[in-house]
């Protein structure tokens, strides 16, 4: 196969708190292949957002990637010096935020924010820059581009901010964009629009996209490969289809249980017991333990990843087909 | 309702209302700033901008039912859920509770009354005090309206906590202490406590974890049948409104546009906005496929598009849509549309 255009390999992003070491990332892996697109999903805080910043280096104290690689294109951003990251962001990597104003500048219009963008990574002309700019606010649908670029960020509304947003992020074509829950904010038809967009992107210029989020639904949609993260960890890997029609970890499964559409109406809902443990207070052993209906003795230990099937991941003891090949 | 929870309990559940509105419309007006208002008195032709959150809206809820209320950012949810629960007055229309009319009653009365409905909303942190204790929050209005007595209020508190699937040990502490899901049990359990037999809940899980937002949803329900609640359940989330609702009102800038029950709604919709609402959604049960696309954005309320005001966005809209508004019609029984073309065939 190709180089993948993302790999990152045992990742491990610690934050040094009072309180306490917490393991945001830790021992993180996967992999995107060129005009991919990764779902990373789990709960709020679970480590989405530091997997994110740590491939951008846009982690700051007291947080530190303490180990693993992150290999793009081959090459390491772990190691990279300050000066040639700050080259690949903006230019090879982008990243999509929830919130748009963490891209957008409130006090410059939007024409000079995205000239700007171009010029600092292009040798181009300045009107070469502009025609750049209106290129890409009409590919990812906003109206009448020319006066748009004249306006400033608070005279859009949210779905048009984030549009421009991620017009930014493509400005350059990146060959990896890293969106972090950048639809969660939007209203359904306005977050429809802008998935077909990526979609119809990630297809026809090979950008490999991590796609941030909690919905699986937007990932069943919109992903070829998911990754399940639970307490900073990776629970389960691969293929959209089989994930989500044959999850084989028991949290991965008790999380597809309880989305509505898969109960039957006005029925009380499958769920999964308990709450989401502070990564300060990890239970010993399997850190989804307590909330578990299939641990055992067994899962005192720490389950490591393992590849059960081809291109299927899961870190579990006792993992659901085992329970289904059980009962038959 | 699933068919399985109307037949199981509810006695009240005799279809009677309680609560109807007629007619109901609330407008804002926004205040012009500084250089409006100088702009103003020098002559500029500038006025106040008034905002139709809520046009001219009929509802009725029945005993026992849960009605869901959807729809995008802005289209006046919230507005009209705050009118429902008597803490918002509207500018026009008249609200029915038992038949008696809300807004023209004495104030022992309408007391009475606004304690029968309570709200529960989307960030339970914001509407609870954060320097009172969780024995208080939940404690306090009950012991004021003589609910419980003195004498009863710990045992009292300690079962309206139990109910909410909150431990009694933690009455002492404060509401920081807690997390998201527990905090929304905080905001139940206190609105449970003064007896209501009308529940508002205002995007109730929307700031939940898929895992706790399914345990809250079960609370909910449970405690549905065990009370014999009444729920209108604001919700922008179809998954979650389509699983808990007997009926669904679609709101679209501030008018309703479409009503039925749960299951003609999803599977039968009649208005060109739910359709393309409902094909906006991503399922969990869809594999990479093109995502189903409205064209334009929502128009600002300050400013709606004359006649329907979906037009601009309706893949069907003809000239009559421009100018004339749609009135909401029966299309099926008990299902209710405001579109044009149901007059065409
Ligand atoms: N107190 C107020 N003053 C001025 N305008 C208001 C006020 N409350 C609501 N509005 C306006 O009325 C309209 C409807 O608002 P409302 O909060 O009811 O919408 P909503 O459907 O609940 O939206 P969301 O899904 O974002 O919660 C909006 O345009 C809003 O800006
Ligand atoms: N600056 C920080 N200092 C300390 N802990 C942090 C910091 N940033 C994130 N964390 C912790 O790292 C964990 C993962 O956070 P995050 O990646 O933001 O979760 P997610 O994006 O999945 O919701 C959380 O426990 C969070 O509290
Ligand atoms: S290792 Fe054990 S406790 Fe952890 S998920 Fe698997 S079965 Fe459950
Ligand atoms: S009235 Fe006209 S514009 Fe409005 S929804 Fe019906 S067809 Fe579309
Ligand atoms: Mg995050
Ligand atoms: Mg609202």
């Amino acid at each position: 196969m190709a180089t993948p255009t993302l790999e990152v390999r045992n990742l491990r992003t610690h934050f040094f708190t009072r309180g306490g070491v917490v393991k945001a990332v830790d021992d993180v892996s996967f992999s995107i292949q060129r005009g991919k697109v990764l779902g990373l999903v789990g709960e709020s805080g679970s480590g989405k957002t530091v997997t994110g910043f740590s491939i951008l280096g846009l982690v700051d104290a007291p947080g530190r990637i303490v180990g693993g690689q992150i290999l793009f294109q081959g090459r390491d951003l772990v190691t990279m010096s300050e000066s040639e990251m700050r080259d690949l962001r903006g230019n090879r990597i982008a990243m999509i935020f929830q919130d748009p104003m963490m891209t957008l500048n409130p006090v410059l219009r939007v024409d000079t924010q995205m000239i700007e963008t171009v010029l600092a990574h292009k040798k181009v002309s300045r009107e070469e820059a502009r025609q750049r700019a209106r290129d890409t606010l009409g590919m990812v649908g906003i109206p009448s581009p020319d006066e748009r670029l004249k306006s400033y960020p608070h005279q859009f509304s949210g779905g048009m901010r984030q549009r421009v947003a991620i017009a930014i992020a493509l400005l350059h074509e990146p060959d990896l964009i890293v969106a972090d829950e950048p639809t969660t904010a939007l209203d359904v038809t306005i977050q429809g629009q802008i998935l077909a967009e990526v979609q119809k992107l990630a297809s026809t210029t090979g950008t490999a996209l991590l796609w941030i989020t909690h919905d699986l639904s937007v990932v069943a949609g919109l992903a070829d490969d998911v990754a399940v993260m639970y307490a900073g960890r990776i629970v389960e890997h691969g293929a959209v289809s089989e994930v989500l029609d044959t999850p084989l970890h028991p949290y991965t499964y008790g999380l597809i249980g309880s989305v509505p559409s898969r109960n039957k109406r006005g029925e009380p809902l499958r769920q999964i017991p308990g709450m989401t443990p502070s990564l300060l207070n990890l239970p010993p052993g399997c850190a989804f333990r307590t909330r578990c209906p299939r641990a055992a003795e067994v899962c005192m230990a720490e389950p490591e990843i393992r590849e059960l099937a081809p291109g299927r991941d899961v870190r579990c003891f006792r993992p659901m087909s085992e329970a289904a090949e059980q009962a038959a | 309702m699933s068919a399985a929870m109307a037949t199981q309990t509810h006695g009240i559940d005799d279809g009677s209302p309680m609560v109807e509105l007629r007619g109901i419309s609330r407008r804002f007006e926004k205040k012009l700033d500084f250089a409006g208002r100088i702009a103003k008195r020098l002559g500029a032709n500038i006025r106040e901008e008034v905002v139709h959150a809520v046009d001219n809206v009929d509802l009725t809820i029945r005993k026992g039912e849960v009605v869901g209320l959807v729809g995008e950012s802005g289209c006046g949810k919230s507005t009209l859920g705050r009118i429902v629960a008597g803490i918002l007055p509207p500018s026009e229309g008249r609200i029915l509770r038992d038949g008696i009319d809300l807004l023209n009653r004495n104030s022992a009365d309408s007391r009475e009354m606004k304690l029968r409905t309570q709200m529960i909303f989307q960030d339970p942190y914001a509407s609870l005090n954060p320097r009172m204790k969780v024995a208080d929050i939940v404690g306090e209005a009950p012991l004021v309206h003589g609910i419980t007595t003195r004498g009863g209020y710990d045992a009292y508190v300690d079962e309206q906590m139990r109910r909410a699937g909150l431990d009694p040990a933690f009455k002492r502490r404060y509401p920081h202490q807690f997390s998201g899901g527990q905090r929304q049990r905080i905001g139940i359990a206190r609105a449970l406590a003064v007896k209501p037999d009308f529940i508002v809940c205002d995007e109730a899980v929307a700031a939940l974890d898929v895992s706790i937002q399914a345990q809250i949803l079960n609370l909910f329900i449970r405690l549905r049948s065990e009370l014999d609640l009444t729920y209108l359940f604001i919700s922008h989330d179809l998954g979650v409104v389509e699983h808990i609702s007997d009926r669904v009102v679609i709101m679209y800038l501030g008018r309703v546009v479409e009503e039925a029950p749960s299951e003609t709604v999803f599977a039968n919709p009649n208005h060109p906005y739910t359709k393309s609402l409902l094909a906006s959604v991503p399922r969990i049960e869809s594999r990479k496929r093109a995502f189903a696309v409205v064209k334009g954005e929502i128009p600002s309320p300050l400013n709606p598009p004359p006649g329907c005001h979906f037009h601009p966005r309706c893949p069907h809209a003809m000239e009559r849509c421009r100018v004339e508004k749609p009135e909401l019609k029966v299309v099926a029984p008990g299902q209710r549309s405001a579109c044009h073309l149901n007059d065409a065939a």
